[in-house]
């Protein structure tokens, strides 16, 4: 319902300004330390007080249309038991919010989403990191590597899920079959673990080249002199990587923590619909996907509704908790 | 002048080819790939046999997405004269009162005289009102039967099961044979309310759902079903029976590659499987228990129904009622039932079929509209039950661990009574 939508208004508004490098993001930047003559020089100033509002107002359209609307239209039908059609409903208070939180299913969703989401962020920036610095080597004068590790960020999200369930299918799979080399009896579709496996191997597989891509061009960023500084007081190339790449790192670290958090939460909402064929099951779900099923499938708005607003307070605190927590130890400049 | 002269000569035209202004209706579905294109072909034959109407069908995806399009349409007040509702979504459409005109109170008031008799009796009770008014018009019908392996079954040595016991005899020398002896393709529809049907055994309370949706309750931990059920996982263990997770065609898949010996489909299955299935089939009833008392029922009806949606024009009305009245004629009925494999409605269609040598040719086409002909009981006309989509989940969640072995076959239906009785009861409240 509103999810979609928030999730796109926010990593709209969070990859703006990161496209123009991981440092200015979140208006952090520290350019009041700058000599106050130069930033005088550079100012523009605006000769009409409506003038910046104007600027603002697509945006404040958009985020409007497709964030706000739809949240308080949300909050409000959570509230209700309401016929679909619109015929009949009844106000019922905080039930729906209760009978969800009451609800073992949802609580082992809410289980599976936060693993699900925990592994997928993980992987997905680890192994893109591992990516980057070891291409951050070879890659001067080869586009090549590069062009191959990025390619598969061009796959929507629907068709990478529907590559991984044929690389999973039961009866054709080559995944299935490499599984049963080592005397595994892959069942996806079948087994809860072994989906859930396999929705966290084609998630973290559709989100590597993104981080590689930030991560590469974050390590590139960083001045050669830096790196034979740090060259010439350290010789393991490990600790040079722990005690001065990464912290030179954290920002676009920071940055894409956020972005991957947001991604296995909702963004994967297509890998999931297509791998569990439209039948969940006794298959794994993330919350999102839950939300779809009793909203748009059960036509049950005001339940689904009260499980996006759930969602929209898990992301609230989740963003807050990392902004306040972990950005405190990012570095920027 | 002469501008004026263009200007008449183009009005003219326009007005020729807007075939003297139809009175335009549309027509929601969710039907893909052939039976799709057959929908557009009904559409152009019905545009084609008339001048005063003009019907465009839209795809809106799956049944689900249908649904859920037609009800957010309405609520906007854009919403389609005709939207396809599948089976577990009637309750929905029903029970919201207003949203649609019965259909046979529009086929009345547009003139004509609508006849509950001229259909078959499966199809007569799960689109219509407790009185027996018919609020949905079926359309694509089908039924649950079982698709037999003729090879399988001759290297075995053993006749078609009419009943599971007969089958439990069969499964071993079918597994000697080298073959999976059974697979199915929908647990929910097939060995649950089907089975109900079938074994004539009640499923829910206030008369199946049909009277009333305050305090309905689902009748899941039926100690025949559970046996049923038992059953199905004994086998599974034995190797007599096979289960491929809750989509359907993994399923499906093991009976057209030669694999497995018996597999339950739908009779709308015929068409697709004519092209896919490796071996020679034939087809013949889901199997029933001999053991329960007044089983082999008829089953009841599957696939989706039309709805003529309210708040429309009369004039549009008019002829979505000419539409109902052009889609139940024998001629367009046996058109439909031999381009996609889904059962004949009407009685009069099964005998124009009948008579034209359709069954001669292929015996296995009339195989779902026996089952629905065959002598109704007291609990075979089915269901309606609010929010059934998501009861249907529930129930695919906990057959899944069934055989996953995650669960016993007693824990899961006290689950799925427990858990569907608490959404039966949030939809009361909707409605109220």
């Amino acid at each position: 319902m509103t999810n979609t939508p928030s999730s796109s208004a926010m990593s709209a508004t969070l990859a703006a300004p990161a496209a123009g490098g991981p440092w200015g993001l979140f208006g952090r930047r520290k350019s009041a330390s700058k000599p106050p003559e130069e930033t005088d020089a550079k100012r523009v100033q605006f000769n009409s007080r409506l003038l910046p509002y104007l600027f603002l107002a697509p945006q404040m359209a958009i985020i409007f249309v497709f964030f706000y609307w739809p949240s308080v239209q949300a909050i409000h039908s959570s509230f209700y038991l309401e016929d679909p059609f619109g015929f009949g409903s009844t106000f019922v208070g905080l039930a729906n919010y209760t009978d969800v939180l009451k609800s073992g299913e949802y609580l082992g969703i809410a289980r599976f989403t936060a693993v699900f989401t925990a592994l997928v962020t993980f992987f997905s920036l680890a192994i893109g990191l591992l990516l980057a610095v070891k291409a951050d080597g070879v890659i001067r004068g080869n586009a090549t590597y590069k062009t191959l590790l990025i390619w598969v960020y061009a796959i929507a999200p629907p068709v990478a899920g529907l590559m991984g369930m044929m690389m999973f299918d039961q009866h054709i799979g080559p995944l299935v079959k490499f599984a049963a080399f080592f005397g595994w009896d892959l069942k996806v579709g079948l087994n809860y673990n072994d989906t859930a496996f396999a929705m966290i191997v084609v998630s973290v597989w559709k989100q590597i080249p993104y981080n590689f891509i930030f991560f590469l061009s974050g390590l590139q960023g960083i001045p050669v002199s830096v790196r034979e500084a740090a060259l010439m007081d350290c010789r393991s190339g490990f600790r040079r990587f722990w005690t001065v790449i990464l912290p030179l790192l954290a920002p676009t670290a920071f940055f894409l923590l956020i972005i991957n958090t947001t991604y296995a939460l909702f963004d994967t909402f297509g890998v999931i619909d297509v791998m569990v064929k439209d039948k969940a099951a006794n298959n794994p779900i993330t919350l999102v996907y839950k939300v779809y099923m009793d909203g748009f499938r059960g036509n049950d708005l005001g339940g689904s509704s009260a499980q996006s607003v759930i969602l929209m307070i898990i992301v609230f605190v989740l963003t807050i908790f990392q902004f306040r927590f972990i950005e405190r130890r990012v570095h920027y400049n | 002048m002469i501008r004026k002269f263009t200007m008449t000569g183009l009005a003219l035209v326009f007005s020729a080819t807007s075939s003297f202004a139809a009175t335009n209706i549309s027509w929601w579905h969710g039907m893909a790939g052939r039976n799709g294109e057959v929908i557009n072909e009904i559409a152009t034959k019905f545009n084609a046999s008339q001048t005063a109407c003009a019907l465009t069908p839209v795809s809106k995806g799956t049944y689900e997405e249908a649904l859920a399009s037609g009800i957010a349409a309405f609520r906007s007040g854009e919403q389609p004269n005709i939207l396809q509702v599948f089976d577990a979504g009637a309750a929905t459409i029903i029970n919201a009162k207003g949203a649609v005109i019965p259909a046979e109170d529009l086929i009345n008031n547009a003139g004509y005289t609508f006849d509950r008799e001229a259909f078959i009796d499966g199809v007569r009770y799960f689109y219509a009102d407790s009185d027996g008014k018919f609020v949905g018009m079926p359309f694509n019908s089908s039924a649950p039967i079982m698709y037999i392996n003729d090879e399988a079954l001759k290297k075995a040595g053993v006749e078609a099961p009419k009943t599971w016991e007969e089958f439990e005899a069969a499964a071993p020398k079918l597994k000697a044979a080298g073959f999976i002896p059974l697979v199915q393709s929908q647990l929910t529809w097939q060995f649950t309310e089907n089975f109900f049907s079938r074994n004539n055994i009640q499923f829910a309370t206030n008369n199946n759902g049909y009277d009333s949706v305050t305090d309905t309750q689902l009748k899941v931990t039926d100690p025949n079903l559970i046996m049923m059920f038992d059953k199905l996982k004994a086998w599974a263990d034995e190797g007599y029976f096979a289960f491929y997770g809750a989509g359907w065609n993994d399923n499906q898949k093991m009976f057209e590659e030669n694999k497995a010996a018996l597999w339950i489909g739908s009779s709308g299955s015929f068409g697709g499987l004519q092209k896919t299935a490796q071996m020679p089939f034939s087809a013949t009833f889901l199997p029933y228990w001999g053991s329960i008392k007044g089983a082999g029922t008829s089953s009841f009806i599957g696939g989706a129904a039309l709805f003529a949606m309210a708040g429309k024009p009369e004039a549009e009305n008019k002829c979505v009622a000419d539409f109902f009245q052009f889609l139940t004629s024998p001629e367009i009925q046996v058109f439909y039932h031999k381009a996609t494999g889904y059962v004949a409605i009407t009685k009069a269609a099964y005998e124009l079929a009948k008579k034209e040598g359709y069954y001669n040719e292929k015996p296995v086409a009339e195989v779902g509209i026996q089952q629905l002909m065959l002598p109704a009981g007291e609990w075979s006309k089915g269901y309606r039950l609010g929010f059934y989509p998501q009861i249907r989940e529930i129930m695919e969640r906990e057959y899944g661990r069934i055989f996953a072995g995650e669960v016993s076959v007693k824990d899961a239906f006290d689950t799925i009574e427990k858990e569907g009785n608490e959404l039966l009861a949030r939809f009361a409240k909707t409605a109220g």
